[in-house]
């Protein structure tokens, strides 16, 4: 077997083989490498036409019209373009905005930058499923608010919003609902002509595409409208201005085509992997998992192992790419925002970890995962003052500990 | 994570991992840290009648450069008198395991836990 294991797909996807193929068709003199915006010329053309192709298979994923596709360079400036560009349009009509502490930090960071232009905005807490309370959204909203964003599926622990049933709330009080979906395209079916969603983010690099590209839903009917953010040429109906990035565009929409057609194998698939990794570690005591246990999709486990840090843990599981909530794995020295949101104390959020799983994960890869993490959690026990106290029947909340 | 050698071959390797019986009136025990912070080591010193340390044992709830840091410490300070394991710094530490900057921290809590078994051996010894 090949080793480090790959169990980091929420972080980032492989591309698919049949991806990188399309792809390189559209880059050299031998490929279609015109400009789409060229409209003197066959190369321009049939640039065009390719961009035209890709973003009908984007749009079929999502069940959305074509023309309600706008390119981006990724999640991340959608999510800019979503939030910033609704709420600088719609300003005159109030400037209160929603969105939930355990979003993407493009997300929580635009809202941020909104702050500093004078907007307010509300950050929502979840419960400790993760999941948002749709009672606590309705109080939350005002009269003066204008967008919503929470995301579809949760980047660390995985859990799935109610997105049908906060669609539903938004669209009676009137408020754009923007939706970050980065983590949820090829995962979890989505149809944008039942949800109420306005504006939706995607990313081509969670879904088995390349890096640099991602898309944003605008919904045409009824019409939502953005300040664009970047300014140029005009292209993508004066939205997001740029010459589009055929290769890419491309590449992302025959990711999202593979997406929509193998979906529903590959959830079924993953879930049998997950259910296997679940099954191997249950036995370790005091193993606790992040996040609603139901509604959530397969691809991401995330677990705490009480009594062992993140970053130790990561590093004796260095056969397997994992990710952690641990503060060590940053600059900073907090813990990760999304677990400390669902209540989890420090010391649990310390000791997270995030498995992955998606389409190249093997059952080989899985149990070989089983074994490393037996026996890391026992090394790093047997070295855990924590470990010992615990076993001793010491309660750690009532230590007088010495924080630095 | 660009550690160096010798903190993956501490981590791989620990020296010196384990607990003295807490009784024992020869062990001093020093424990510093938070689990909040993320780090907690406990550090025990077996000193005999002239002041000289023995043995050292440690346990640590921590990074990998937490951990690197407290089985260095148990190797330098065997041998050592109170008063000389009391000189270690936690600047020395950190150039031999050649720590990363965010994890100079590591090393002051090694240097924190010899002091810090030291003055549970004064404490109970009424010096």
């Amino acid at each position: 077997m090949k080793l480090p294991i790959y169990l980091d797909y929420a972080a980032t996807t492989p591309v698919d083989p049949r991806v990188a193929e399309k792809l390189m068709q559209f880059l050299t003199m031998d490929g279609s490498f015109g400009n789409p915006a060229s409209r003197s010329h066959k190369f321009g053309w049939q640039a065009e036409e390719a961009v035209e192709i890709a973003r009908a298979q984007i749009a079929e994923l999502v069940n959305a019209d074509p023309r309600e596709i706008v390119f981006t360079s990724g999640a991340t400036e959608s999510n800019n373009l979503a939030i910033k560009g609704a709420a600088q349009f719609y300003h005159k009509k109030g400037k209160h905005l929603i969105t939930v502490k355990t979003e993407h930090k493009a997300v929580l960071d635009a809202m941020r930058a909104l702050e500093r232009e004078g907007f307010e905005v509300t950050y929502l807490d979840v419960e400790a499923s993760g999941l948002v309370d749709l009672d606590k959204l309705t109080a939350a909203i005002r009269p003066d608010t204008t967008v919503i964003s929470i995301m579809f599926v949760n980047n660390e622990i995985g859990v799935i919003q109610d997105i049908a049933a906060i669609g539903e709330l938004c669209r009676s009080k009137g408020i754009i609902f923007h939706v970050d979906a980065a983590q949820a395209t090829g995962k979890v079916d989505i149809d944008l002509e039942t949800l109420k969603v306005d504006l939706m983010s995607f990313s081509g690099h969670k879904t088995y595409g390349p890096k640099g590209i991602g898309a944003l839903y605008v919904r045409r009917k009824p019409r939502i409208r953005l300040e664009a953010q970047t300014h140029g040429g005009g292209h993508e109906r004066g939205m997001r201005s740029g010459t589009l990035a055929t290769h890419q565009i491309v590449a992302m929409g025959e990711a999202f085509r593979i997406a929509k057609e193998e979906m529903h194998a590959e959830r079924e698939r993953v879930a049998v992997l997950r259910d296997r990794l679940l099954d191997g570690i249950k036995d370790i005591e005091q193993v606790f998992l992040n996040g609603d246990a139901v509604q959530r999709v397969p691809g991401i486990t995330n677990v705490s192992f009480n009594y062992v840090e993140g970053e130790s843990l990561i590093m004796a599981l260095k056969d397997i790419a994992v990710s952690s909530g641990s503060a060590c794995t940053s600059a900073s020295l907090e813990p990760s925002y999304v677990l400390r949101a669902l209540g989890l104390t420090d010391e649990l959020a310390h000791s997270s970890i995030r498995f992955s799983i998606g389409r190249y994960t093997t059952e080989e890869q899985i149990d070989h995962t089983i074994k490393i993490v037996h026996d890391a959690i026992g090394k790093l026990r047997d070295m855990s003052p924590l470990w010992e106290m615990y076993k001793d029947g010491v309660d750690l909340g009532s230590v007088a500990w010495v924080a630095h | 994570m660009a550690y160096s050698t010798k903190v993956i071959d501490h981590y791989e390797n620990p020296r010196n991992v384990g607990s003295f019986a807490k009784d024992d009136p020869t062990i001093a025990t020093g424990m510093v840290g938070a689990p909040a912070c993320g780090d907690v080591m406990k550090l025990q010193l077996k000193i005999n009648d002239q002041g000289i340390i023995e043995d050292a044992k440690f346990k640590t709830y921590g990074c990998g450069s937490a951990i690197a840091s407290s089985s260095l410490v148990t190797e330098w300070v065997k041998g050592k008198s109170i008063d000389e394991a009391a000189l270690i710094k936690n600047t020395d530490i950190a150039q031999e395991l050649a720590l990363p900057p965010v994890k100079i921290h590591c090393s002051i809590l090694a240097e924190d836990a010899i002091k810090a078994a030291i003055a549970d051996y004064k404490q109970r010894h009424g010096n």
